[in-house]
């Protein structure tokens, strides 16, 4: 049955009435509806849609006609309300975001003329070609990106160099410049530390330890993993020290690194021993047995950063920082419960609890290992599951917990596994809460297990501040509660997770010695890099968008480039338009 | 490599220079085939590149049969629509002939033309006048209705118009309209209600000054009257008399030209002159009157996509916000956004047509098929949706994009004819 209301003056917009007519259209009890004004024209369409009515002839060009196919004539009265309520509610609600978008680097530096720091993380194989676009443009460049060549990588950093820019990565996870977070990073104090590495949750961890023990940041410049390989020779990470050194804020300096390629290495100790601000090092993997000169080297990432700490604090640098701190829970074991298995996500987390524990069981973990393996021997395990093998295809597991947990549930059917130890990173860019993400599936495992009559613990480090997105006192106190054994570093997670198997390491105690002779380096560094360490800077975010909310939170400016691969990709297309030119 | 041009840039500042520079004026209104030599036969324009009768969509295809009952040359719609099929009629595109038509784009001999001349060109560029909204040729409909109203176009309102610009004497100047309008709201496809009110403001003094009888001057100027869209229609032919001026520069890679045929999308650039490089169209997205849904949506026609070449249109979405809602259920956002990125593969603002609403920036201006290939954004066009079938007429309004495929064959042909590249 039709019926019709007519409105008598009461002018709307078609495309008003359009989507007041799709609206109307979802009630239920409707059949059809049509809401237009009472032109010829619109009558003419009431006609084709079947929906004329006599009442209409006499309704005008003003009129508000609105004709409702319906069983039921009750739904009138609620046909019109809703008229009512949407014309009374028209306004659309703004969805402004705190930063332009745009789609080309012409229109991003329009958006932000100032800007001075581009971040990358386009797939692999573009990343190098919009780094130079970025470096043509005076800026600084974070590539998050992995998957660039070597010889592009070496390329872009000479570029950059001579230009008086800095590159951080490629495969750069964190860097935190001037305050302002890049990437995955956490939100930490500020305050007198330089930190200067070629990892990613290294940075992390020593950062966030540094924070832990009272004292903050200055900056957290990241290299790539690669800076210190001898094809590249440390461009970034000489040019980095030298930026810290000129810094007068920065008052500590903190170096995190791999063991690097005899030749840079060598290098780079020659820069460290030449700076009159006292220097932090920590070459994973290496065993110091003194400090020289100017130059503290480190054992741990925790170490690494209570030495700076102390360092900044004015205080007397202690032998050794590595004891083990806490209680040792009291374990009960099935006899053939004996091992440990390590699932981490934190990719330099991980390379040094398989260190570590290499180390508690006096085994020489030299050797070359399968892929996301970084140690496996008479059952005990310890797996990067950030390595790309376990990523195809799948988030990254500082994001989806469920890699993770699947690896727990193969860990708990390994009959000599005793300990479970594993990290959770916090910080932007991670997952929201990932303590809460776990719990489920660590529980489930705790149950089955004594179920079995058996007990497997776990034990966990948070890498994290207080000021972090997820807060880290509220992700400790959420794994706890499920019964996870929690320490305050990896370090102490890993010797805790020995302790509990009645496995100790061997403390190094550490002199203080003389450094080298070596002559002045001259520290010198662009405006441009000082710029940089002394202003917040002003970024163009080329690709992933969830990287500007840490710079909007923390005052940093930033225009959203949405990236798209030139001609999307196709390599004909690409050609034409650069003989286009 | 580039005449006079030493690089791509020149050549393509050179081309819409000639777009900021124009100066487009109304001048007469004239039966087709006294200013298109081609239609003094059986003859008839559509839109878009050129298209055979058994690719034409349904719409297209009750439009020529309209214009064949229109001209006299069939009796009734089935002898029509014999002689179409036999190929008895010569089907040439609006665009090669200086014309540019609406939706299916007919236009036969004895149809009034409105008559733009660039006086910074001496061209002149033609295009039907606005039928209203409802049964209408332009959306395949030939009813009787249809046909009489042509005929009272032919008879009335097309001399009752000549006349009064020819009172008027100098032309009326198309670009001042335009400048006025898009401050009040229009962006020349979807809305034209301020652009026609300001024609019918300037024509209605010059139409009383005819000697028309006055019954026809009060249909004529309640006509105008009631066409919200009738300066659609003047602003494509002012959009194809600025850019046929602008590509008589035979460099670079602006598009010059943009059009739909139900079938295929064709562009022109500077640098390839007439050619057209086409690819199939997409169906425009929308809102759609009740009873009539996505589906039943015809696919994409007509040379009104020539608003968006001249820089309005779907591009100047900003200086539109009333009919923003069509890009989705956005608001002022969604249309800034939709110009910014328009903006992402344009040249450079044209001073002529400042948008309040967009901060004053002028309109977009000159389109650069490289940027479309690199950046992958297609050009947007506000339109009418027609139905699939012909005769039932207008059913939505929405947007459409330009196929990629188009501005990928432009360049690459562009870069053939360089020599910079061998052809695959």
């Amino acid at each position: 049955m039709l019926y019709t209301i007519v409105k008598q003056n009461s002018y709307q917009d078609s495309v008003n009435l359009m989507l007041l007519t799709n609206k109307i259209s979802t009630m239920e009890g409707i059949n059809k509806v049509q809401v237009m004004m009472g032109t010829p024209a619109n009558k003419d369409i009431f006609k084709g849609s079947g929906l004329y009515t006599e009442e209409l002839e006499g309704a005008a060009s003003n009129d508000m006609c609105i004709v409702v196919d319906t069983d039921s004539e009750e739904k009138i009265q609620e046909v019109l309300d809703e008229v009512d309520n949407y014309l009374n509610n028209q306004a659309i609600a703004g969805s402004k975001e705190a930063f332009e978008t745009v789609r080309s680097w012409d229109k991003a530096t329009k958006a932000l003329p100032g800007a001075n720091l581009a971040i990358i993380s386009t797939p692999g194989q573009y990343a190098a070609e919009e780094a130079e676009k970025a470096i043509d443009r005076d800026m600084h460049v974070l590539i998050f990106s992995d998957n660039v060549t070597v010889e592009d990588e070496r390329r872009i950093k000479e570029k950059a160099h001579d230009k008086g820019l800095l590159v951080m990565g490629p495969d750069c996870g964190t860097a935190i410049v001037s305050g302002v977070p890049l990437a995955f990073a956490n939100v930490m104090k500020t305050g007198k530390i330089g930190v200067i590495g070629a990892s990613g949750t290294g940075i992390q961890e020593v950062i966030t330890q540094i924070d832990r023990l009272g004292a903050g940041i200055s900056h957290a410049i990241g290299t790539g993993g690669r800076d210190l390989n001898d094809k590249i020779g440390a461009i970034t990470m000489l040019d980095g020290i030298k930026a810290l050194a000129q810094h007068s804020q920065t008052e500590v300096i903190t170096l995190i690194s791999k063991p690097p390629a005899k030749e840079v290495r060598d290098q780079v100790v020659q820069l460290l021993q030449s700076l009159s601000k006292p220097v932090v090092a920590i070459f994973l993997g290496e065993e110091p047995h003194n400090h020289e000169g100017n130059v503290y080297y480190a054992n741990t990432l925790e170490e690494t950063a209570a030495i700076a700490v102390d360092l900044a604090k004015g205080n007397e640098v202690k032998a050794n920082y590595n004891t083990l701190q806490g209680e040792v829970p009291s374990v009960e074991l099935k006899p053939e419960q004996k091992t440990i298995k390590a699932l981490y996500s934190g990719g330099t987390l991980g390379y040094e609890a398989a260190t570590l524990i290499a180390r508690g069981l006096n085994y020489d973990n030299s050797g070359a290992h399968e892929e996301g393996y970084l140690l496996s021997t008479d059952g005990f395990e310890v797996i990067d599951l950030g390595d790309d093998i376990y990523t195809q295809g799948k988030p990254h597991p500082m994001i989806d917990p469920d890699t993770r947990i699947q690896y727990f549930q193969k860990a708990a059917q390994d009959e000599s596994t005793a300990i479970i130890l594993f990290d959770v990173v916090l910080g932007y860019g991670s997952h929201e809460d990932m303590a809460s993400a776990l719990i489920p599936g660590i529980e489930k495992i705790q149950k089955e297990a004594q179920a079995n009559g058996k007990n497997i613990y776990f034990v966990a480090t948070v890498c994290g501040t207080d000021q972090d997105p997820q807060g880290i006192d509220d992700q400790k106190a959420k794994l706890q509660k499920a019964g996870v054994i929690i320490r305050d570093s990896n370090n102490q997670a890993v010797l805790t997770a020995l302790a509990m198997l009645d496995m100790q390491i061997e403390e190094v105690q550490k002199e203080v010695v003389a450094g080298p002779e070596v002559a002045k380096v001259d520290v010198t560094v662009s405006e441009a890099i000082e710029k940089l360490l002394t202003e917040k800077p002003n970024v163009v975010n080329v690709g992933l968008k969830k990287f500007t909310e840490a710079i909007t939170a923390t005052g940093g400016r930033v225009v959203q480039y949405d990236w798209r691969p030139v001609a999307g990709g196709n390599p004909r297309m690409r050609k034409i338009l650069s003989l286009l030119k | 490599m580039y005449g006079q041009y030493k690089t791509i840039d020149e050549a393509n500042r050179a081309v819409i220079d000639k777009v900021v520079s124009s100066s487009p004026f109304l001048v007469d209104v004239v039966p087709a085939k006294s200013v298109i030599e081609e239609l003094n036969g059986k003859v008839i324009l559509h839109a878009g590149p050129p298209i055979k009768w058994e690719n034409m969509t349904s719409p297209m295809q009750g439009s020529c049969v309209g214009a064949t009952l229109f001209e006299g040359w069939a009796n009734d719609a089935d002898e029509a629509r014999k002689m179409l099929e036999n190929g008895e009629i010569t089907f040439i595109p609006c665009h090669h002939v200086n014309a540019v038509g609406p939706m299916g784009g007919i236009t036969s001999g004895s149809m009034p033309v409105l008559v733009v001349e660039n006086r910074d060109g001496g061209n002149r560029a033609y295009c039907t006048m606005n039928e209203g909204i409802g049964a209408v040729l332009r959306f395949g409909a030939y009813s009787d209705e249809v046909i009489n109203r042509l005929k009272w176009f032919r008879d009335v309102l097309g001399p009752t118009i000549a006349k009064a610009l020819k009172v008027k004497g100098d032309g009326l100047n198309v670009n001042v309209a335009m400048a006025k309008a898009i401050t009040m709201g229009d962006e020349f496809h979807q809305r034209n209600i301020a652009g026609s009110l300001i024609f019918l403001k300037d024509i209605t003094p010059y139409i009383l000054q005819t000697d028309v009888n006055e019954k026809d001057k009060l249909d004529v100027i309640q006509f105008l009257a009631d066409t919200d869209q009738f300066f659609l229609n003047i602003a494509m032919a002012t959009g194809k008399a600025v850019m046929d001026t602008a590509r008589q520069i035979q460099h670079g890679t602006v598009v010059t030209a943009m059009c739909r045929n139900g079938y295929e999308f064709g562009i022109r650039i500077a640098g390839m002159g007439d050619e057209w490089f086409t690819a199939p169209v997409n169906t425009p997205q929308g809102l759609f009157f009740t009873g009539y849904d996505q589906d039943m949506a015809c696919p994409d026609m007509g040379d009104s996509a020539i608003t968006e070449t001249f820089g309005v249109g779907g591009f100047a979405m900003i200086a539109a916000p009333g009919v923003t809602r069509f890009v989705g259920a956005g608001g002022m956002d969604d249309a800034v956004t939709t110009s910014n990125e328009m903006m992402e593969i344009c040249i450079d603002h044209n001073p002529n047509f400042s948008i309040p609403t967009w901060d004053f920036q002028g309109a977009t201006l000159g389109i650069d098929a490289r940027k479309v290939v690199e950046t992958g954004i297609e050009p947007i066009i506000n339109t009418g949706i027609a139905h699939k079938e012909a005769g039932v007429g207008q059913i939505g309004a929405g947007t459409v994009r330009a196929p990629l495929a188009c501005f990928e064959k432009a360049i690459e042909a562009y870069a053939v004819k360089l020599g910079l590249i061998d052809p695959q």
